[in-house]
């Protein structure tokens, strides 16, 4: 198919280049580094780009790393020389360091009809989209899920957690950041109870999740929007999340502009382009998570029937990216122990 | 018996892999080490180090116990009974786990061990409720048993295969006991392997990450690996990754080489001389205990296998087959194993003759006989340096170059080709340096040198450990994510890759498809190098 297309686009273009020669080579091309699930054939990539490109008179150029994480490290290692625009796919942990790294700059997006809860604001990073942290869990095997997070700590040992490590991934620092917005100066405490229930930590979310739906284990460290994908796309609402009394901790996934882009106004304009419908829209059902700004269809059923968080914990990036390693310290110590 | 050509050949090419290895894996470092990342104000040698570095060494230490003592069991009784059913199928089987994404067979274990796997199930149905829990030091063990039993067993059962059929004829005739021939016959045959096998099974271990931490059950298991990978992917901190490297390495090569102290007998002892003899494993009594141990470490193989393949079954495998990203993972993810197969195998060659070379030299001086040995320790010690220090590394190097996602291939290839050395030197040099000896004082008397030699005394034998060595690499570099999700390249999607990212986005069902896939891809390597098994051997007798 991919040859087809091949073929189909250089016949096309050998076309317009007879027709339109000089229109043709000065087409620019805006690259956005993001992360390998937003460019898989099913997620938001291929849509938005087709979307954008149709408004821009450009080329979209996608470069994919592993994650987040892995994208914020490329950027690291390229330094002033990345050949990057747009960098989309960070998220509000890792902001601190982004910024740090002196490589952003003010995107000039209006943010102010933005949804996302917790009143996220920066001038810096345009947020695109956002899901809480939940506890999922297979309603077959867990007829009374835990209400809050207390009810998960102190529940009963013999029905098991899977958890991500915050050592190695952003949901496992996510819980991390959760209990010690619920828990404060207990955490430790509150982890080695929640120890119990812990049947292993895994190093990323794919491992955890994997374990889940393979039944190993009844609930996972996951997020609100997680039932939606098994609702829509496997029709069935076997999983659920637990909607915690306390609140949850949000992760709002953002984009940005680069200091040394080489093409600025295009950048600027795929940043404004983020946060129109015509972005947002395919958001929900591609990369599952909650839309970041109004959207024109509306969202699929499924996704009113999820648990909607009454409270959202979002701590300030500057004092994440302070006291981090003191906390996964702090809960190395609380779950090593036997 | 070499001429002064041969071993001139020798040394340079010896030198040059040497050479080769040691730049490709210095630049790297250096790189990363000279690349500003900030202040690091982390005091390096803490009390989670020294926790962690424990912890490594006392897994690392009982799963290659286990794994090696349980393989060699194994590995007498399949070489015994010749005709045991489906033989060939088993020892097929036995190269899977190398060519799995570890994250699938850490699922296919916890579907067979898990808390709701079959065994927990078989024993809630006979009434005993309290699940059997694989989560711990035990699931690590159960885990690395799994990838590493196969691989021991293998390379065991090679060493037993070499022994000319001779002894058994012998031993059959002379009717001596199964204790005497394990003492005679097996043991000497085995001895000398089973240094390199328990190094090589060591640090495989020694550098697990992903099956540590999902069957560690908690945060007190965790290994260097895991520390490496975290400073440099989550806090990049190059400078202390690559502490943490350099401490394992020289951790590792420390009890490598005490274990190499060990009094083993010369090599050239095991092959030839002492007449032997063999009981042909006919006995009712050896035939039970035989299959007993054959059919144990089948189940204990097979059954995850068989797990994964029923989830991969039940994938929509038409669909997957028919993607065109599938053929175009399938395709880059074989000629980068091939190619990686073959780098190694032509580094593995050099190594090997340069060893030979320097053995076969008349009162070779310290300085040779330090080569030698440092060619034999860097051939295995490159397991340990983490493939994300090199890739990171080089993607520095590379970057003022143009665009890296252009050298990417490359470098996966070479970062495979290295990753495989220590297995394809465990499969080859010991069978060259068998051959070695039985051919070199004739072909030199006969005057057979250079090309003539190769086609007519060397290939017709070599043919058989060359293409075991080659699908070995090959399985290794299929299942092997590592290097590759560093560049991020679209041109550069293999098959693991394809397998993560299914898993990273909810479909676990197709990520079990493309596994199965993989699963099956791997067993048709093996088939094909162990089809030029069966040609040497019957070249052999």
């Amino acid at each position: 198919m991919r040859m087809t297309n091949t073929l189909l686009a250089a016949a096309m273009a050998a076309v317009f280049s007879v027709v339109l020669p000089a229109h043709a080579q000065e087409k620019k091309t805006l690259t956005v580094y993001t992360y390998e699930s937003f460019v898989a054939e099913w997620g938001p990539g291929p849509k938005v780009k087709a979307a954008f490109e149709a408004t821009c008179d450009c080329k979209v150029n996608f470069v994919a790393v592993a994650d987040g994480v892995a994208l914020l490290t490329r950027l690291k290692l390229e330094g002033a020389g990345a050949k990057a625009d747009v960098a989309l796919g960070l998220d509000t942990n890792l902001v601190k360091e982004a910024i740090d790294t002196g490589l952003f700059e003010k995107s000039g997006v209006d943010t102010a009809k933005l949804t996302v809860p917790g009143g996220y604001r920066d001038d810096i990073f345009v947020p695109y989209d956002y899901g809480h942290f939940a506890v999922v869990y297979d309603t077959q095997t867990v007829k009374n899920p835990p209400k809050s997070l207390k009810e998960l700590v102190e529940g009963d040992p013999s029905q098991k957690i899977v958890i991500e490590d915050p050592r190695t991934s952003t949901p496992g620092l996510g819980l991390l950041l959760w209990v010690k917005s619920v828990y404060g100066d207990k955490a430790p405490e509150a982890w080695s109870q929640l120890k119990k229930r812990v049947l292993t930590v895994t190093p990323g979310w794919s491992e955890a999740y994997g374990m889940f739906t393979k039944g190993e284990v009844p609930m996972v460290l996951s997020y609100t929007t997680s039932p939606a994908y098994h609702m829509v796309e496997e029709k069935t609402d076997r999983y659920q999340a637990a909607s915690f009394e306390e609140g949850h901790y949000i992760q709002i996934e953002v984009a940005g502009l680069l200091k040394n882009a080489p093409n600025r106004e295009l950048a600027q304009q795929f940043l404004s382009f983020m946060v129109t419908p015509a972005f947002q829209d395919e958001i929900a059902t591609t990369n599952w998570m909650m839309p970041a700004a109004p959207t024109e269809k509306p969202l699929p059923e499924a996704f009113d029937k999820l648990a909607k968080p009454a409270k959202t914990f979002l701590m300030d990036p500057a004092r994440v990216a302070k006291n981090r390693r003191a906390w996964i310290d702090e809960w190395l110590a609380a779950m090593s122990v036997n | 018996m070499l001429t002064r050509a041969e071993r001139q050949r020798g040394y340079a090419g010896g030198g040059l892999v040497f050479a080769g290895i040691v730049v490709f894996i210095a630049l790297a470092v250096f790189a990363l080490l000279s690349f500003n990342s900030g202040e690091s104000d982390r005091p390096f040698f803490d009390a989670y180090v020294w926790r962690i570095l424990r912890f490594t060494l006392l897994q690392a230490g009982l799963s290659t116990l286990l794994s090696v003592a349980l393989a060699l069991p194994v590995a007498l009784a399949l070489a015994r009974q010749p005709n045991f059913p489906g033989r060939i199928w088993i020892i097929r089987l036995m190269a899977v786990p190398m060519g799995l994404p570890v994250l699938i067979g850490a699922l296919g274990l916890i579907g067979i061990w898990g808390r709701t796997g079959v065994l927990n199930s078989a024993l809630a149905t006979i009434g005993l409720s309290e699940p059997v829990s694989i989560y711990g030091l035990s699931g690590i063990l159960i885990a690395h048993v799994f990838f590493n039993l196969p691989l021991a067993c293998r390379l065991l059962l090679a060493g037993l295969e070499r022994l000319p059929p001779d002894y058994w004829r012998l031993s059959a005739s002379l009717g001596l006991p199964a204790r005497s021939i394990f003492r005679f016959v097996e043991w000497p045959a085995v001895k000398p392997l089973l240094a390199g096998i328990t190094g090589l099974v060591f640090m495989l271990c020694a550098t697990s990450f992903t099956l540590v931490l999902v069957l560690g059950g908690g945060p007190a298991a965790t290994t260097l690996e895991v520390a490496i990978y975290q400073s440099l992917r989550f806090d990049f901190d190059p400078g202390r990754a690559i502490s943490l490297a350099l401490l394992q390495i020289a951790v590792t090569a420390t009890i490598l080489a005490l274990m190499a102290l060990l009094p083993t007998p010369k090599n050239d002892s095991a092959a030839t001389g002492r007449a032997a003899r063999r009981f042909d494993g006919s006995d009712l009594g050896m035939r039970v205990w035989d299959g007993t141990i054959v059919i144990l470490a089948v189940a204990f193989l097979c059954l995850p296998l068989i797990s994964i393949a029923l989830a991969g079954i039940r994938a929509d495998l038409v669909r997957l087959l028919t993607s065109a990203i599938f053929w175009k993972a399938a395709w880059t993810s074989l000629w980068i194993a091939f190619l990686a197969g073959v780098i190694s195998l032509t580094a593995a060659t050099a190594i090997i003759n340069a060893r030979a070379a320097i053995a076969d030299a008349r009162g070779p001086g310290i300085t040779a006989r330090g080569f030698s040995t440092l060619l034999a320790s860097l051939s295995s010690l490159v397991l340990l340096v983490p493939p994300v220090v090199i890739g990171t590394g080089w993607f520095l190097l590379l970057r003022p170059y143009g665009d890296v996602a252009s050298f990417a291939p490359l470098l996966v290839v070479m970062i495979n080709a290295m990753t495989a050395l220590p297995f394809v030197m465990r499969v080859m040099a010991p069978a060259f340096a068998t051959h070695r000896q039985r051919t070199a004082r004739q072909a030199a008397n006969l005057g057979i040198f250079g090309f003539a030699r190769l086609r007519l005394i060397d290939l017709p034998v070599l043919i058989s450990p060359i293409a075991t060595a080659l699908s070995f690499a090959m399985a290794l570099s299929l299942g092997d994510l590592g290097a590759v999700a560093l560049f991020g390249s679209e041109e550069l999607v293999t098959l693991p890759w394809l397998v993560y990212s299914r898993l990273g986005s909810y479909r676990t069902a197709d990520a079990d498809g493309l596994a199965f896939i993989l699963a099956i891809l791997c067993l048709a390597l093996t088939v094909a190098g162990t089809a030029g098994h069966r040609v040497g051997k019957d070249g052999q007798q």
